[in-house]
C-alpha cells in the first residue's frame, strides 16, 4: 500500500519541496510545491495534490453533470450547470441527425426548468461545455429531489469505490444520481427512506472533512458496523 | 506641533489608545458569514469593521470587459453613510475609487485568473465603522474571502500599516495617529512568497526612516496572516491542525 501523507493547507502553503509533479489544485514555484485552496493536501511518490474543501464547479470532459434548462436558440438548449460556464446541448444531440428548425420544436423535448442528467461531451478555454444525452442513464429526469451540495464534496459523496454511495441506496431503497457539478437527485418510493438519504447528503455535505465519515453515516441510518472502513478519499 | 506630539505619544513610547510603537491593534476575522455570497470574511481591526464578499468565477457583465484568455477581477472598496462620524455621501468618493483599484491590484498577483477564461470575479468590501488603516483591513479580510469562495490562489494577501508619529517609527496607525502623524505607509505582502503587492507612502520618510518604516510593516504583515491564518482554519478545519 502506497503512503500518502496528508495535511490541512490553505493557499499559500508549502506542502512539499522537490522533484514532484503539482496536480489539482497546486502551483509550482521553482521547486515548491504550494497549495492554491483550502483543502486537504496529499503527497505521493511523485506527485502531488489538494483535495479542495471549497469552490465551483469547473467542467471537465467526461463528468455526468445534472443541469437545468435556463434557454432555448434555435439549435440549442442551454443549460445552468451550477459553473460559471453555461452548458450547450445541441438540438441534434435529441432529435437526430435530420433535426430542422422548421420541422421541430425544442421545447416538446426539453422545456425551461426541465432537469437533465447529461455528460460533458466536450469543453476547453475558449468554448463553453459542449453536452450529450447520448449514453445510457442520461435524459431527462422526471421525478425527485434535487439535493445541492458543494462540488468540492461529492468525491466523498461517492466514496472509495462507491462504499458511501452504496452504503446509503442500500440502507434507504433509493436512487440517487450524482451530477460531479454538486446537483444529486434522490429518488425513492417510500417517503420516509428518501428523507433519510437527503439528510445522509447534506450530512456529507457538512462533515466531507472529518475521518470516520462512513461509520457515522452507517449509524445515522442505523446501518450495523461493516468492515468497510473508509477514509479521506478522492 | 510640540503639543499635538505629547499627545500622540508619551515619552516613554506609549501611542494614544495604550499601545506601544510595535504594537497592533486587535484582530479578529470570522470566514463565511454571507450566505448567499460565494466567499466572505468579516474583520475587526481595532475599531474598524468591515465585510468583504466575493461573488463568482461568473458570467461578465458588461460582456465586452470579459478576457478571452483570462478571468479579470473587479473589486468595490465602499464606505457605509454611518461608518464615520459625519454622514457620508454614500455615492463613490475619489477617495474610494482609488482605494478599490489599489485593493484590485494589490489582490490581483495572488489570484490565479488563467483557469477561468471569460469569467470574472467580484470583490465586494464594505466599511461599517471606520478607523485609520481601512483599506489594509480591507485587504486582509478580502484575501480571506477569497479563499474562502475557492478561488486560486498563489497565497493569501495580508496587508498591514506603518509610520511615523511623533517622530518615531510606529506599527499599525489608527485614525488620529494618521490625521496628526508625519507619515502613513500601508504595505501589503504574500507572506509565503515574501513579495509585495501594495506600497503606498503619504508623508515624508529619510532613507533609513523609510527602511525602519518597511521592516516594521512587514513583521505587521505577517502578525495579521497568522490571525488570517487561523480564521480559515478554523472554518474549515475547527482548529484541527492534523
Amino acid at each position: 500500500m502506497m503512503d500518502v501523507k496528508r495535511r490541512y493547507v490553505i493557499p499559500g502553503d508549502v506542502i512539499a519541496t522537490g522533484p514532484l509533479r503539482p496536480e489539482q489544485n497546486v502551483y509550482q514555484d521553482g521547486d515548491r510545491m504550494i497549495s492554491t485552496c483550502v483543502g486537504i493536501s496529499e503527497i505521493f511518490e511523485n506527485s502531488v495534490k489538494v483535495i479542495p474543501l471549497t469552490g465551483g464547479y469547473m467542467p471537465k470532459s467526461n463528468d455526468l453533470v445534472i443541469g437545468k434548462v435556463i434557454g432555448t436558440s434555435p439549435l440549442s438548449w442551454e443549460f445552468d450547470i451550477n459553473s460559471c460556464f453555461v452548458g450547450f446541448l445541441p438540438a441534434q444531440d435529441v432529435f437526430g441527425r435530420d433535426y430542422s428548425p422548421t420541422k421541430d420544436e425544442l421545447k416538446q423535448r426539453l422545456d425551461i426548468g426541465d432537469l437533465v442528467a447529461t455528460r460533458i461531451a466536450n469543453f476547453d478555454r475558449s468554448r463553453d461545455p459542449l453536452l450529450t444525452v447520448q449514453d445510457r442513464d442520461l435524459g431527462k429526469i422526471d421525478s425527485g429531489e434535487l439535493v445541492t451540495i458543494s462540488p468540492s464534496k461529492v468525491p466523498r459523496l461517492i466514496g472509495k469505490r462507491g462504499s458511501m454511495i452504496q452504503t446509503i441506496e442500500m440502507a434507504t431503497k433509493a436512487i440517487i444520481t450524482i451530477g460531479q457539478n454538486g446537483w444529486i437527485v434522490i429518488s425513492c418510493e417510500d417517503s420516509e427512506g428518501l428523507l433519510k438519504a437527503v439528510e445522509a447528503v447534506k450530512m456529507i455535505d457538512a462533515l466531507a472533512h472529518t475521518p470516520n465519515l462512513t461509520e457515522r453515516v452507517k449509524s445515522m441510518l442505523g446501518v450495523p458496523d461493516g468492515e468497510n472502513n473508509d477514509t479521506i478519499n478522492d | 506641533m510640540v503639543k499635538t506630539m505629547t499627545q500622540l505619544m508619551t515619552e516613554d513610547g506609549i501611542r494614544c489608545d495604550g499601545r506601544r510603537l510595535d504594537e497592533l491593534r486587535n484582530i479578529s476575522i470570522k470566514v463565511g458569514v454571507l450566505k448567499n455570497a460565494d466567499g466572505s470574511a468579516y474583520i475587526e481591526f481595532g475599531k474598524n469593521k468591515i465585510l468583504a464578499g466575493v461573488f463568482g468565477p461568473r458570467d461578465v457583465h458588461p460582456k465586452h470587459m470579459a478576457n478571452p484568455d483570462s478571468g479579470i477581477l473587479r473589486c468595490r472598496y465602499h464606505m457605509s453613510p454611518f461608518s464615520v462620524t459625519e454622514r457620508k455621501n454614500p455615492a463613490p468618493s475619489r477617495r474610494e475609487i482609488e482605494i478599490s483599484k489599489v485593493i484590485k491590484e494589490a489582490l490581483q498577483p495572488a489570484v490565479i485568473l488563467k483557469d477561468y477564461p471569460r469569467t470574472v470575479i467580484d470583490v465586494f468590501i464594505e466599511v461599517l465603522q471606520a478607523d485609520g488603516g481601512s483599506r489594509c483591513a480591507a485587504l486582509d479580510a478580502a484575501a480571506v474571502a477569497l479563499a474562502d469562495a475557492g478561488i486560486p490562489m498563489r497565497d493569501l494577501v495580508s496587508a498591514c500599516a506603518a509610520g511615523k508619529v511623533a517622530d518615531r517609527i510606529v506599527l499599525d496607525v489608527n485614525n488620529e495617529e494618521d490625521q496628526e502623524g508625519q507619515a502613513d505607509m500601508p504595505v501589503a505582502l504574500m507572506p509565503n512568497m515574501g513579495k509585495i503587492t501594495l506600497l503606498q507612502l503619504d508623508g515624508m520618510l529619510k532613507p533609513e526612516e523609510f527602511k525602519t518604516c518597511m521592516q516594521t510593516a512587514l513583521v505587521g504583515c505577517k502578525r495579521v496572516y497568522e490571525v488570517q491564518r487561523k480564521a480559515l482554519m478554523e472554518k474549515y478545519f475547527q482548529n484541527g491542525e492534523q
